[in-house]
């Protein structure tokens, strides 16, 4: 049986590209089999056992202990510069190997789920929210801040999902809020501390109003000083607040607040988390949210007026993330039947993956170091804007050989030899297989030269 | 089946037998245009001018700096007024045989301090931001000769803006190595997609291009530190007959908010690989670097002052780095503003005293060709008010 068009758009536009069967599953409702897939209670978490924060910062000050017991053995032998590099790279090893795990655990879901939409949107916040491994510190954190602030929160309200990251000891460390410290606060007067702004500005510029808002320099300054005294629990504090956000008040600069024209007064904590409430709530907001929902579900340079009813959605329902999902999937310019979305690596991957009916065996063979080849290792992004959704950015020449290359190698282990390649094609992408594809498919020396040309094709290439 | 049956052999020779028979600029014959060679470097996350270029004269920047302030024992001199981040070490060889130099409070048109908004205004080479949407490299190629030999490579798994736009570019990354059944698959990938206009010429060039690199021996196995071993592969490419004459590397990691570091720690590693890619460049392109210049530069600088976590917050002008046989001997590119209290841009950063574009349009007119009235009007559009800086080649 043919599954209709919509079928699927909805399975691979709207979720990660069709598993066997998927298609049928989808075909007789392709909104409600859609819609199905929010639920207050947010998205599923990875399998596997996956260390939580203040357990992943134990062990980050068990290893800073033993580096520097290491330093000091150092300091006093004759140590070889390359002896004391391998011991140190023994020690911070199960570190990694425990980001490593995580990226895993997150890919084998999205290969395996029967929820698809679901982690899709996922995605979306988890990389709209960005804490990246470029530092060993939250490195370590981006898994557990992935499953404790975003998962719990996708179909709650946008508010939440803010407060939610703008706590979280892996945000609070990898945009250096931990230790800001407001100049006249007792540790700016008296510990030699001071202000840091970075958290500040990307929660306005990337995370809520976006950067053509209006805000000036000056509005950044004060929400950092409001932001001043979000931290994390460190090893000289209690054993229940380690690894933990915690609000100390020595940092907090005193005084009052002027934020984008309104004013806040100093109640400690309060204050900023006021002005994360007033930035969730902004019309600046609900466009920047709707304009990058609209890039990343439907076009590069998406139709207004989608935005402008995403816009309506999110400020109608106060920035309720459920809401604001079912008016993505309600509105008609989202099923335009072009395929105008150009898979990302990721997406790619674990889209080859739910074709083939598998799921990755080996987590650097299979998932890191492909992803790491094609530009988009899992928590690795470059910069706290996260991933380009942009096909300009994607498609470049040598990234096309990459894809080759990935496809035809995993062709060589994944293809089901037992259906023909022109079934295959169907069940992954109904009747979106052309004419020309088919051919080229029938003519293929093997199932698994079929499987890479497959994979290889524009219109499973597109979304 | 179209008859447009390309292997990756083929698409190699057909990219090469591209040939030239029309110049519009006669000055520039064939042989001169595509022998200069151009590389720019974008230091991503606005890398530090004042550890870049550190200004030892200046007696306001040791107290400004504190404890990441690059001591003057340790900077390589210059001169009495600047001197280089000690890490800077095989630029700095390159600078005492007049062959590097520094320009130290640039910045793009704008005063943005959002890292992305600042970027996407310095590769498209805007008078102001959303002014242009493609790159100014790319918009450089159209401005060449139709069938002018230039063409431009960029290095990295993503495309920098710089570099898009409507000229075809090529890329290319380590890690794509070929073998006889990707070339079956390949040559019907080419029919599939030739009515898709980004994935088809996209697909072409790229396996000419990967072609080209096993030639070389670039084709080595993927090592994502390895920034040298990609110097010495692109100046292969640069060098090769028929190839590319610009070059685009992307570096990252210079947002150094908390923990900046001084001589050594987090700033100076990137700096490292900033060095060793200028040296490996100097080193793979043998007898060709006497004809390249190269352009290493940021979307901005960071504050004058530390901040209160030993690291410095987004700011105004920072340090360009010029170096290349081409260029002629001379001092620092531009004033120095100084870092006195008065000088400060908004109390806080080094203040510009020289435009990124006027020493892009001077590389532009005096090494590559360009036409003046282009590099006005479509290179850098509305940007009469910022003037070709020339006399640096």
């Amino acid at each position: 049986m043919m599954a209709s068009l919509e079928s699927v758009i909805a399975v691979t536009r709207f979720g990660l590209g069709a598993q066997p069967q998927e298609l049928q599953a989808a075909s007789a409702d392709p909104r409600g089999w859609l819609k199905n897939q929010i639920r207050k209670q947010g998205a599923d978490q990875p399998k596997g056992k996956l260390p939580d924060t203040p357990d992943r910062v134990a062990t980050l000050f068990t290893l800073r202990g033993e580096i520097k017991d290491l330093k000091q053995e150092k300091s006093h032998s004759d140590m070889k510069p390359e002896d004391f590099k391998g011991e140190r790279k023994d020690i911070i090893l199960p570190m990694l190997k425990g980001v490593r795990d995580e990226i895993f655990a997150r890919t084998v879901l999205a290969a395996q789920t029967t929820a698809p939409f679901r982690e899709r949107w996922t995605l979306f916040w988890a990389n709209h929210f960005t804490v990246s491994s470029s530092k060993l510190q939250s490195a370590v954190l981006c898994g557990p801040f992935e499953r404790e602030a975003i998962r719990p929160n996708v179909f709650g309200r946008f508010e939440d999902l803010l407060i939610a990251s703008s706590t979280h000891p892996g945000m609070l460390i990898y945009l250096d809020q931990a230790r800001s410290a407001g100049p006249d606060s007792m540790a700016g007067q008296f510990r030699d501390m001071g202000l840091n702004e970075n958290l500040a500005r990307e929660i306005m510029e990337l995370h809520t109003v976006g950067a053509d808002a209006g805000y000036t320099q000056a509005d950044v300054t004060e929400f950092a000083r409001a932001l001043t005294g979000f931290s994390v629990g460190a090893k000289r504090d209690s054993r229940s607040e380690q690894g933990r956000f915690v609000y100390r008040s020595l940092l907090h600069e005193p005084g009052t607040r002027k934020v984008m024209g309104k004013t806040y007064a100093d109640r400690g904590m309060d204050q900023a988390m006021h002005i994360l409430k007033d930035l969730a709530a902004h019309p600046k907001t609900a466009e920047h949210i709707s304009r990058k929902l609209a890039v990343h579900f439907v076009a590069d340079d998406p139709p207004p007026s989608l935005i402008e009813k995403l816009k309506t959605s999110f400020l109608e329902s106060r920035g309720d993330l459920s809401a604001l999902a079912s008016a993505l999937i309600d509105a008609p310019e989202a099923w335009q039947p072009e395929a105008h979305k150009f898979k990302t690596p990721y997406e790619f991957i674990v889209s080859g993956y739910r074709a083939a009916g598998a799921a990755p065996a080996d987590p650097q063979k299979e998932v890191v170091l492909p992803l790491t080849v094609l530009g988009q290792r899992p928590f690795a992004s470059p910069q706290p804007n996260g991933w380009s959704d942009a096909a300009s950015d994607w498609a470049a020449p040598g990234a096309m050989v990459k894809r080759l290359t990935w496809a035809s190698r995993f062709a060589e282990y994944y293809t089901q030899q037992s259906a023909s390649p022109v079934d295959a094609a169907l069940s992954a992408l109904g009747e979106r297989v052309s004419g020309s594809l088919k051919t080229a498919l029938t003519r293929a020396e093997s199932r698994t030269e079929a499987f890479a040309i497959l994979l290889m094709s524009p219109e499973f290439q597109r979304r | 089946m179209s008859t447009f049956q390309l292997s990756r052999r083929h698409a190699l020779t057909l990219g090469a037998s591209i040939g030239v028979t029309f110049l519009a600029n006669p000055v520039f014959a064939l042989t001169t245009t595509a022998k200069r060679k151009l590389v720019v470097i974008v230091c991503r996350g606005a890398m530090d001018g004042l550890s870049v270029a550190v200004p030892i004269g200046d007696s306001n920047y040791a107290n400004l700096r504190g404890d990441i302030a690059i001591p003057a024992k340790d900077a390589l001199k210059l001169d009495s007024d600047f001197g280089l981040h000690p890490k800077l070490d095989g630029i700095y060889a390159l600078a005492r045989a007049g062959q590097a130099r520094i320009a130290p409070a640039v910045a793009i048109p704008e005063r943005i301090r959002s890292h992305f908004e600042a970027q996407d205004l310095l590769e498209s080479g805007g008078a102001h931001l959303y002014g242009v949407s493609t790159g100014w490299l790319n918009r450089t190629l159209l401005s060449l000769a139709p069938g002018s030999a230039v063409s431009a490579l960029s290095v990295g798994a993503q495309e920098p803006l710089i570099l898009r736009g409507k000229a075809q570019v090529q890329s290319w990354s380590p890690g794509g190595r070929m073998t006889d059944e990707m070339d079956r698959v390949a040559s019907v990938l080419q029919d599939l997609y030739k009515s898709d206009p980004l994935l088809g010429p996209a697909l072409a060039s790229g396996l000419s291009t990967e072609m080209t690199a096993e030639e070389l021996g670039g084709d080595q196995a993927f090592q994502p530190r390895a920034v040298k071993k990609f110097a010495t592969t692109t100046a292969k490419f640069l060098t090769k007959d028929g190839g590319p004459s610009i070059a685009v590397f992307s570096l990252d990691g210079f947002d150094t908010h908390a923990n900046q570091g001084s001589s050594d720690g987090q700033l100076a590693i990137r700096l490292r690989s900033l060095d060793d890619v200028v040296t490996g460049l100097h080193e793979g392109l043998g007898d060709a670097w006497n004809d390249t210049a190269l352009i290493a530069v940021t979307e901005f600088g960071r504050t004058a002052r530390i901040n209160g976590t030993r690291g410095t917050d987004h700011g105004t002008a920072s340090t360009m780095i010029l170096a290349g046989g081409a260029l002629k001997k001379g001092g620092i590119v531009g004033d120095w503003p100084t870092l006195a209290d008065n000088k400060l841009f908004e109390n806080r950063d080094l203040a510009p005293t020289l435009d990124v574009r006027q020493v892009f349009k001077g590389m532009l007119a005096d090494h590559m060709g360009v036409d003046r009235k282009a590099l006005d009007t479509t290179v850098f559009p509305d940007s009469a008010i910022a003037p070709a800086l020339t006399g640096l080649v």
